[in-house]
């Protein structure tokens, strides 16, 4: 079933046309890679999917769940299971990631009619989440992301993701910045996430990182379009031949 | 304080029109008659019983405020206030001497009850000690002193403190109980003609709390204070003094509310500490007077001054305030280092939102020799306030090896909202240290956004972020108050942005 639909989406930021009528269909269950050059608005159509403030949709939809996500304000957006990793981590000094992580996770679950986590139950999980992450608990009482290495934020990331249980998760350059190790334990813990109801857009430049999360389906995109979609061998190819021969007119 | 806990609890959504304090207690009261002349400072002496001594003070302040006029360095701007327009002494009805809390009007109770202050927890009421094994730390004790309108109307624990040799009691009582000591110590820090809000206060205020210690005591629990304004038209003018003498410890804190109402209600407290030798002072605020509503309508005009004196050496005073209520703040609460090796402190969140004016801050006067002193100072502005530091740091020529830190940090939210740093330096020897940082920042839209995308709405992003920006403040606070000042944090932000 499909998860999330983009339907000719035209998005602009500050008067300028970024996304030109973009479609992207992912079904539960699915691991997506978007690969792009610099600027063709990756990062934008992750925003948009989150429901970031300064973008305007102009035209298209975009459906979660059969739902027309651009309704949604971004919270709830979230406590309805999109997660996006982002790929500039911010710094929140004074607020302890232990408290964030709990906060965060308390509202998404207020929203869904859930009963908060005990304090217990918390600690255990996040305990655990962390352990598999190779994050030690001296981290997480530091204020979220404040002097973490940016290997450390992505890894921080990547613990939200585990922790809230998104059903659709965005993964903007995870791999940036992390040694081949911090890859692979990084990658280890997406892996270990992906499940016949969840699915994962992985937004990338290398081919690397696909070696380790392996994806169904291989977008790339140019301008603000999809201009090309395949099998796992796509990544393959440009890691090949570069995207110039991809470049939408 | 579990019952601080629930009443914040109860608040949930509310926006700044829905002031959390907003009601009022319906009970009788005796008033002054309105205005102010020699005849209102007569009456208001006369209904406490006033020694002859009390009243000549405060008829020469009087006097003296006469030839005084407002001031108006400060940024802030509001219409004149009618000073014979107001009434300066309201006690709630029937006004017998109170012994037990049973004995109160139990509207007032219910007041109290509403304001989350614990006056009616058993331990309290009963006043009596928890058995060993029982000390929650949850529900240490706290003495309370509450402030109803011009009256003190409990004091709970007293029979404990005075086991330790503690006063504490509404300062009308230590007036007729304690004499000696406050005529020794009234007006020492801030004399009578020292700025026109606090020579009103010397002329006509009606009550306030009184503490000493005992050389070499540790105050054995927090000690508290809670105003409430309710009566339409009445300024409330309390007086605070505390005296720590040489090696006694105590941490004082004091709360404040007032019901919403559309006209302005005026408040000029005067606080004064002495810390002799060796001994610590803590004094923390939690502020939140009704501010005014979303248009600037009503609101408390909050005129305090609050100075410590470290009359000792190694003496120490410590200011922490959390302000988010008033209309208006003028409030610059001083440490005055005279004993040698004395330090002061002043920690200090101050938030505006709405049409709310604050301009606030401290001095540290360095008199004695390797003085030192400290100041963190977090300003907060949104919607359409203005938020002003003010601080002045002076060091006398004979204050060799003085040192002075100051950190100022600005947040602003949303760009109607201004925020200023007016800090004023002077060393007049050498050997003086001071260190001046200041910071001024808007909070980040991708910092929101992420707190927005992990599921936190935008105002408890907000919240949240305010609080990180807090935090060193924060943690200076006792740590059942830092609990309930970051809700009211978050609560005084709500409708700050979008
Ligand atoms: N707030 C903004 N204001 C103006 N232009 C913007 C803004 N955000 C994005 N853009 C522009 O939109 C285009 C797409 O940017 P986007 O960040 O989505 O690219 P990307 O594919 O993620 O690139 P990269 O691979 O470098 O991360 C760029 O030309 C960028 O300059
Ligand atoms: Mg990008």
């Amino acid at each position: 079933m499909a998860l999330l639909e983009v339907k000719d989406l035209k998005v602009r930021v500050e008067e300028r046309e970024i996304l030109h009528g973009l479609t992207l269909t992912v079904n539960e269950g699915e691991v997506h890679a978007i690969m792009g050059p610099n600027g063709s608005g990756k990062s934008t159509l992750s925003h948009v999917i989150a429901g970031k403030p300064g973008y305007e949709v102009t035209d298209g939809q975009i459906l979660f769940k059969g739902e027309d996500l651009l309704e949604m304000a971004p919270e709830e957006r979230a406590a309805k299971g999109v997660f996006l990793a982002f790929q500039y981590p911010v710094e929140i000094p004074g607020v302890a990631t232990m408290n964030f992580l709990r906060t965060a996770l308390n509202a998404q679950r207020k929203a869904r009619g859930e009963d908060e986590y005990s304090t217990p139950d918390f600690l255990k999980k996040v305990r655990e989440v962390s352990k598999s992450l190779n994050i030690p608990q001296d981290m997480l009482k530091r204020g979220v992301n404040v002097g973490f290495s940016g290997g450390e934020k992505k890894r921080n990331e990547v613990l939200q993701m585990a922790l809230f249980e998104p059903s659709l998760c965005i993964l903007d350059e995870m791999d940036s910045g992390l040694d081949i190790d911090a890859l692979r334990i990084a990658a280890d813990g997406v892996n270990a996430l992906r499940s016949p109801k969840r699915a994962m857009v992985v937004i990338t430049h290398y081919q690397r990182l696909l070696n380790y999360i392996v994806p169904d389906v291989v977008h790339v995109m140019s301008k603000g379009r999809v201009v090309k979609s395949g099998g796992k061998e796509l990544a393959l190819e440009l890691e090949a031949s570069g995207y110039t021969q991809f470049e939408a007119a | 304080m579990p019952a601080v806990q629930e009443t914040v609890e109860r608040v949930k959504r509310i926006d700044v029109d829905q002031y959390r304090y907003g009601f009022e207690t319906l009970i009788e009261s005796d008033k002054a008659p309105k205005g102010l002349s020699e005849e209102t400072v007569k009456f208001i002496s006369e209904k406490k019983n006033e020694p002859a001594w009390m009243l000549q003070w405060r008829l020469e302040a009087y006097r003296r405020w006469l030839t005084m006029t407002e001031p108006t360095w400060a940024r802030v701007d509001y219409p004149k206030i009618d000073f014979q327009d107001l009434y300066y002494y309201s006690a709630p009805k029937p006004k017998k001497t109170i012994s037990s809390l049973d004995e109160i009007d139990p509207e007032i109770l219910k007041t109290y009850e509403k304001l989350g202050i614990p006056l009616r927890e058993v331990a309290m009421l009963e006043g009596v000690e928890p058995k060993v094994g029982e000390e929650d730390p949850a529900r240490r004790k706290i003495a309370v002193d509450a402030v109803f309108d011009s009256v003190s109307v409990a004091t709970t624990f007293k029979a404990e403190l005075k086991k330790a040799g503690v006063i504490f009691m509404p300062i009308s009582e230590a007036i007729r109980e304690h004499p000696e000591l406050v005529q020794k110590y009234l007006g020492s820090v801030v004399p009578t003609s020292d700025n026109f809000y606090a020579t009103l206060n010397s002329a006509v205020f009606s009550d306030g709390s009184f503490v000493y210690v005992p050389p070499g005591v540790r105050c054995p629990m927090e000690l508290s204070t809670y105003f409430r304004i309710n009566e339409r038209n009445t300024g409330q003018f309390e007086r605070t003094l505390i005296i720590a003498d040489k090696g006694s410890y105590v941490s004082y804190l004091e709360g404040c509310t007032a019901p919403q109402r559309d006209e302005n209600q005026l408040h000029a407290a005067v606080v004064e500490l002495v810390a002799h030798d060796d001994a610590e002072i803590k004094y923390s605020t939690v502020q939140n007077w009704y501010p005014g509503n979303s248009e600037g309508k009503g609101g408390i005009y909050n005129f305090v001054t609050k100075r410590g004196d470290c009359r000792g050496d190694r003496s120490k005073i410590s200011w922490t305030q959390v302000e988010t209520g008033s209309a208006i703040t003028w409030k610059y609460p001083s440490c005055i280092l005279r004993g040698d090796n004395s330090s002061g402190e002043f920690y200090s969140i101050a938030i505006s939102n709405g049409y709310q004016q604050v301009d606030s801050g401290t001095k540290m006067i360095h008199l004695g020799k390797n003085t030192s002193s400290r100041i963190i100072s977090k300003g907060i502005a949104a919607g359409k306030s203005q938020n002003t530091y003010r601080g002045l740091v002076t060091a006398h020529r004979k204050a060799t090896g003085a040192r002075n830190f100051t950190a100022c940090d600005s947040l602003l939210i949303g760009d109607k909202c201004g925020a200023h740093t007016v800090p004023y330096i002077e060393a007049k020897n050498s050997s003086a240290t001071f260190e001046h940082e200041a910071t001024t920042s808007k909070i980040s839209e991708d910092v929101l956004f992420y707190c927005i995308q992990r599921g936190l709405s935008q105002e408890e992003a907000v919240g949240l972020v305010v609080n990180g920006f807090v935090k060193d403040v924060l943690q200076q606070l006792p740590m059942e108050f830092a609990v309930e000042a970051q809700k009211l944090i978050s609560i005084s932000l709500e409708g700050s942005v979008g």
